[in-house]
């Protein structure tokens, strides 16, 4: 049994890769996190999707066989490295893998990176189950080397996160040298005089992928009943099995460039011909474009993931089966229900920050990582996220428009060391007074914990030199720097409001690390609301803490609630004792904040 | 049988729905059927709504289940189970931890947490087959509130057993503590045994 991203690795490891590169990203993070684990292979942990693509490209040039993986936004970082390797080509095969959510699982967009493929020149692979993972792997391989292209390997959340049987194989020796390093700029140095030559070769390549799709094992025909044709490929094949077990399919292991034949010989077998595709209309269009008459996203929704009932209610609407085949959902009677979005854990060193920066009212440019969850009540304090990489060049550009408010941009460790750096560089060359926090819980915590420039670690487990953000936003050119505790809430708040009065850039660093981290669990310690000193007066609801919760008893005066803190949950970080008015949390024996207090 | 069964498992993140459809999708593949898995994951914080989804049968196509397909709901908490009640088939088999988890939308947003009348009340319209598991309280017993999630599990074999889902098929106890003790890490095998059994017995001592 292994996971559809587990495949891959697996599928890497057989087909001889040698580097592979990644930026972690769901639902691609576990390839590499997989990958590391066989012999006789190097991994790591770029600092973002270009570098990882290049990295890839660098080992194929080099004449060894090599991968890079990211989720579907990484490609949009990579992009401009993707088309530059489709000019090239290389000298052993690249495999790009893309990991697209549909639905939107953990992500900010739903796009469809087929379309990078057909925009790049370059063959799309696309398994519907782990053991496909695999095979469609090794075949990437051989279809990189044996037509001198990239191949991006597109998989979606479903596909990466489920699992099934897959058989195993041997790794395919590699020869013992590595070759010379090619001297052939006509082919690897793009500038316009060599460019030009090469952009008639990449499009007589794609022509000769499409003629070698006709007999690509993995597209292929399952005939059954001749009243409905299904064109699918990926997860949805899966689906296609599921809902319209009569009907005949021609499954596509290469959704990009297509079979032209094929797909007309099946068209022409069955009655009625329709393609089952998530997201984009991109096998439909084409499909269309050779002048076949076929329907799909007329009947199939465009956004979001299927799964059996979407598919199923969608072709009885069309008509494509009876009503007979939907059992009647349930439908129980039942109110609203209280929401449970993924909230900051307790414990986590990102909530004093957006305590703080709630109490000041400014607006927030926020980034992605754990921290973009200061965005849900009662810490409501991120005001714009859109990509990695955004908020500090987007507090700069308000900053620049006159908006009259100061700007301040949060943004994790491993998100600055991504895509923060330029633009930091940017607001201290163009001269915008904004604060930039940076959090750095010392890991990269949204993805599930990877190490990162600043963590003294690599992907492989070796020791690596920590990178210090203080020297490196001071070699950005920025003046005020400060670094903190992370959980010092009163420090934190005096620093930010000094921050926010100043005309020129700054820098706050605040640091702990992530609640979950292991050194972290060791100090984990409960600690205890003082009932006779709690008056109800609700400020420590205010930090947002999972682990506090109302009690029954209401004080007597107030008539509110009064709090309890959930033992079973809490860690002990003391932001509720720090900010409780009337001393009715403990604090812990070894605590810091007490002995400042006396101070 | 029926051709697949379709099992939704649902909780709150850091309960332990992970290994417990890691361990039904494994015990589906040791008692000789096809069987798939799907989750997501990715997000490290505790505390969001999660859910699972395992399939065995003969041949398993989908990894998940859609809408009012599945047979089988295991909850580990109540709000969840409530969630998730349009997932279950009518008359199919919900198994519910009576675990309470309080979200922050109703500690500091002011909205209400569904009382046990209207959860009740609301299962009661899909399916008589609805059993409550105090997993809390029996892993607390046990000493250790994580192995809630395998209580819950041993709830499930026997139900599994005593209904008709499985009619024909032989998935017993030493199938799931084969693969329960493979998958925790050794030092803890003991105890989540206990917990399986204990699990079981709750549902065989009120049949
Ligand atoms: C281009 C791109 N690559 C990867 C991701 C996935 N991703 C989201 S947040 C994040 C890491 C955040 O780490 P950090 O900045 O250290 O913040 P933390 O989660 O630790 O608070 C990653 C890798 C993404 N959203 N976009
Ligand atoms: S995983 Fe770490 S950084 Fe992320 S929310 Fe939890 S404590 Fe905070
Ligand atoms: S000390 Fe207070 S804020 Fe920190 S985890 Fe415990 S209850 Fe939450």
């Amino acid at each position: 049994m292994l996971s559809g991203n587990e495949a891959v690795a697996r599928g890497a490891w057989e087909a001889g890769v040698q580097v592979a590169s990644a930026y972690p990203g769901t639902p691609s993070t576990e390839i590499l996190e997989a990958f590391a684990l066989f012999p006789n292979i190097y991994a790591e942990w770029a600092t973002n999707e270009k570098v990882a693509v290049d990295v890839a490209i660098g080992a194929a040039y080099a004449g060894r066989r090599a991968l890079a993986a990211m989720k579907h936004v990484g490609l949009n970082v990579a992009a401009d490295s993707f088309m530059y390797a489709s000019m090239t080509g290389m000298e052993a095969g690249l495999v790009i893998v893309s990991a697209d959510d549909p639905a939107m699982h953990s992500s900010q967009n739903e796009q469809d990176n087929r379309a990078f493929a057909k925009f790049a020149r370059v063959p799309c692979l696309e398994p519907s189950d782990s053991q496909e993972a695999k095979d469609l792997t090794l075949a990437a391989f051989d279809l990189s080397e044996r037509f001198d292209t990239p191949v991006l390997l597109r998989l979606t959340t479903r596909v990466c996160h489920s699992m099934s049987a897959v058989e195993l194989g041997e790794r395919r020796e590699l020869p013992a040298e590595v070759k010379p390093f090619p001297r052939n700029p006509a082919k690897y140095v793009m500038v316009p005089g060599n460019a030009i030559k090469r952009h008639p070769v990449i499009e007589e390549r794609i022509r000769a992928i499409a003629a070698y799709a006709e007999d690509f094992p993995f597209n292929r025909i399952e005939m059954r009943g001749r009243a409905l044709g299904i064109i699918t490929a990926g997860i949805s094949y899966q689906y296609a099995r599921e809902v319209f077990p009569e009907a005949s399919i021609l499954k596509l292991g290469m959704s990009w460039p297509l079979p032209e034949k094929l797909i007309r010989d099946f068209a022409a077998s069955v009655e009625r011909l329709i393609v089952l595709e998530e997201l984009d209309p991109f096998i439909e269009e084409g499909v269309r474009l050779m002048g076949i008459p076929c329907e799909g996203k007329s009947i199939f929704p465009l956004t979001g993931e299927f799964d059996p009932f979407v598919v199923r209610q969608s072709a009885v609407h069309a008509g494509l089966l009876p009503a007979s085949v939907m059992e009647a959902a349930p439908a129980p009677q039942i109110g609203a229900l209280p929401a449970r979005p993924p909230v900051l854990c307790p414990g986590c060193p990102h909530r004093p920050t957006f305590y703080v920066l709630n109490k000041l009212k400014v607006p927030v440019n926020g980034d992605i990582g754990c921290y973009t969850l200061g965005l849900i009540p009662p810490l409501s304090a991120i005001h714009t996220c859109g990509c990695m990489g955004a908020g500090i060049a987007v507090a700069h550009g308000a900053a620049q428009a006159g908006s009259p408010e100061r700007h301040v941009a949060v943004i994790g460790d491993s998100t600055f060391f991504h895509t923060g750096i330029p633009a930091l560089l940017n607001v201290v060359y163009n001269q915008s007074p904004v604060v930039t926090v940076i959090l750095d819980n010392r890991i990269t915590g949204m993805t599930g914990h990877q190490q990162n420039p600043g963590t003294g670690q690599t992907l492989l487990g070796k020791e690596a030199p920590v990178i210090e953000l203080e020297s490196l936003v001071r070699a950005c050119g920025i003046q005020h720097v400060r670094t903190l505790p992370a959980l010092d809430v009163k420090e934190i708040e005096k620093t930010l409001r000094e921050y926010v009065k100043l005309d020129e850039p700054s820098v706050l660093i605040v640091r702990e690390p992530c609640a979950l981290l292991p050194e972290a669990r060791k100090k984990w310690m409960p600690l205890e609301v003082l009932t006779d000193q709690c008056n109800g007066c609700t400020l420590c609801f205010r930090i947002g803490c999972p682990a506090i919760l109302k009690s029954e008893e209401l004080d007597e005066k107030t008539q509110r609630p009064k709090a309890l803190i959930d033992a079973s949950l809490c860690t002990g970080c003391e932001v509720c004792a720090q900010i409780c008015p009337r001393d009715a949390i403990t604090f812990r024996p070894d605590s810091v904040f007490v002995e400042k207090e006396r101070a | 049988m029926n051709e697949v069964i379709n099992f939704l498992l649902c909780g709150v993140g850091g309960q332990g729905t992970v290994l417990a459809s890691d361990v039904l999708v494994n015990v589906g593949l040791a008692a000789g059927f096809d069987a798939k898995q799907a989750e997501v994951h990715g997000m490290s914080q505790r505390g969001g709504s999660v859910s699972s989804h395992v399939r065995w049968g003969r041949e398993v196509h989908s990894p998940i289940v859609g809408l009012g397909e599945a047979d089988v709901l295991l909850a580990f908490e109540k709000l969840e189970a409530l969630r998730n009640i349009k997932s279950l088939r009518s008359g199919g088999v919900a198994v519910i931890n009576t675990q309470v988890i309080v979200p922050l939308t109703v500690t500091s947003g002011g909205q209400k947490y569904p009382s046990d009348e209207e959860i009740h009340a609301a299962f009661a319209q899909v399916t008589p087959h609805v059993r409550y598991i105090e997993g809390e309280k029996i892993a607390e017993e046990l000493g250790n509130l994580r192995v809630a999630n395998v209580v819950l599990l041993g709830a499930l074999s026997a139900l599994l057993e005593a209904g008709d889902l499985l009619a024909g098929m032989n998935v017993d106890a030493g199938t799931w503590l084969k693969v329960i003790t493979e998958r925790v890490p050794p030092k803890h095998v003991e105890l989540n045994k206990k917990a399986f059994q204990a699990g079981r017995e709750a549902v065989l001592k009120s049949n």
